[in-house]
């Protein structure tokens, strides 16, 4: 089966609708399948839930989306930095669920892997709680989390063989394998497509089982925060 | 006289022990990896990476490499790099030894709120539930009263709270408390702070 697509529109061709559940990797502006999201904003789906542990900034990343409302939810564990975000969420436009940041994780990662919920301790106590069943084991109390199965996810990596077996660059590998594991389809955006059997099968991070659809592309890559240190003068 | 941020990041730096992984949060936790010394301490950040390096020289940056405050770092001889899941399996599995975080509040039964005021502007807890939830030690770093000179050190937490106890110890600039049976312990003042001025400046119930 051909995964190699010619651009990110083809490639969500036929797998990206309104109102869909869209699990997306990335961490901050690091690792954001950035292709793909500009193409589902001229693709123009609407009321779309994103799974995803940040919401861009305002001209980058799901906030690119947000400017043209698209986007209807947000499962999110951190969404500061986006002004647009806050606006539409306090005049009650967009619609938010907190999620601690490992609580979203390992959602994506249980849902990919047929386990529809899972007890953990994280939000114990707090109001992640509410409304959620506790159970104790060996005396300490755990909340029932559940595990997300999204209609489509979006991922980026750095590199991709022809059948999908995907390679990504230090700590852009966030949440990307467990987004793509979560998706009935996954699309993946990458630097570098390169041919079968090039890549070590021992250093092959995301199995291309996961990954049905694979554009290559420029990226921008924006930097959030640019922090750096002196030089010593020798 | 008190500490001030450097001082309290010194005084947190002296909990890690040789060969402890650790996550330390932003802001003054940040300051203590400039303390650690000779002391072989592995950072980990929560984003995907164990063995985080200071932050690159100018023209090195790398928008790959960034730490779980979005900053540019750098890596180092020993670094590896996970998944979110896999990351936050360490946390929660209790590999990580310790983590040093901020707070905006403390109580007396170790309870911590760090992540939302109501009313306020939102941004969400990111991993701060998850840490304080699964790592081995909680250590707070925080001043002892807020802007308004009100003790931060409480009985009870009146902010939405990120774990329920679990706090192990506090280092504020007026000294080191421990989270123990009954309440808190004084384990030390800071420099030219008095055990009075430490109780008159603490809320919650001194044992």
């Amino acid at each position: 089966m051909k995964k190699v697509y010619g651009s990110a529109a083809e490639a969500l061709d036929g797998v990206l609708a309104d109102g869909m559940l869209i699990a997306s990797g990335g961490f901050g502006l690091c690792g954001i399948p950035e292709l793909l999201l500009q193409a589902i904003k001229e693709n123009g789906a609407k009321n779309l839930t994103f799974a995803s542990n940040n919401a861009g900034v305002d001209d980058f990343g799901i906030g690119i989306l947000l400017q043209t409302k698209q986007v209807k939810k947000m499962i999110s564990s951190y969404v500061g930095e986006n002004a647009e975000f806050m606006r539409q969420y306090l005049s009650g436009e967009l619609e938010l669920e907190f999620n601690p940041q490992g609580t979203l994780a390992e959602r994506m990662r249980a849902g990919g892997c047929g386990i529809p919920g899972f007890y953990t301790k994280t939000g114990v106590g707090t109001v992640i709680a509410e409304g959620k069943e506790v159970k104790s084991f060996n005396g300490e109390d755990y909340i029932l989390e559940e595990g997300i199965v999204a209609d489509l996810s979006i991922v980026k990596a750095w590199k991709a063989d022809e059948t999908g077996n995907l390679i990504f660059r230090k700590t852009a590998r966030n949440f990307n394998p467990p987004a793509a594991m979560c998706g009935k389809v996954c699309v993946a955006e990458v630097e570098e497509i390169v041919p079968k059997g090039s890549l070590d099968p021992d250093m092959i991070h995301l199995p291309g089982i996961y990954v049905h659809r694979i554009i290559q592309g420029d990226h921008e890559k924006r930097i959030e925060q640019r922090t750096t240190r002196k030089r010593e003068e020798a | 006289m008190a500490w001030d941020r450097n001082q309290m990041a010194a005084r947190a730096a002296q909990e890690l022990e040789d060969g402890m992984y650790v996550n330390l949060g932003i802001g003054i936790p940040t300051l203590v990896a400039n303390y650690v010394g000779d002391k072989d301490i592995t950072l980990q950040s929560e984003n995907g990476m164990l063995g985080m390096g200071p932050f690159p020289y100018e023209g090195e940056e790398d928008a790959d490499l960034i730490n779980a405050g979005k900053q540019t770092i750098t890596e180092l001889n020993r670094t590896a790099y996970f998944d979110s899941a896999t990351s936050f399996g360490m946390i929660r599995g209790g590999k990580i030894a310790a983590a040093i975080l901020g707070a905006m509040e403390v109580a007396e039964n170790g309870d911590l709120a760090n992540w939302m005021i109501p009313g306020k502007l939102v941004k969400g807890m990111g991993g701060a539930m998850d840490l304080v939830a699964g790592v081995g030690r909680v250590i707070v770093v925080m001043d002892h009263a807020n802007k308004h000179g009100e003790s931060k050190v409480l009985k009870e937490c009146t902010l939405p709270l990120t774990g329920k106890g679990v706090v192990d110890r506090i280092i504020t600039d007026l000294g080191v408390l421990d989270v123990v049976e009954g309440g808190l312990r004084i384990v030390e003042c800071a420099e030219g702070v008095t055990e009075e001025e430490l109780r008159a400046a603490t809320q919650a119930t001194i044992v």
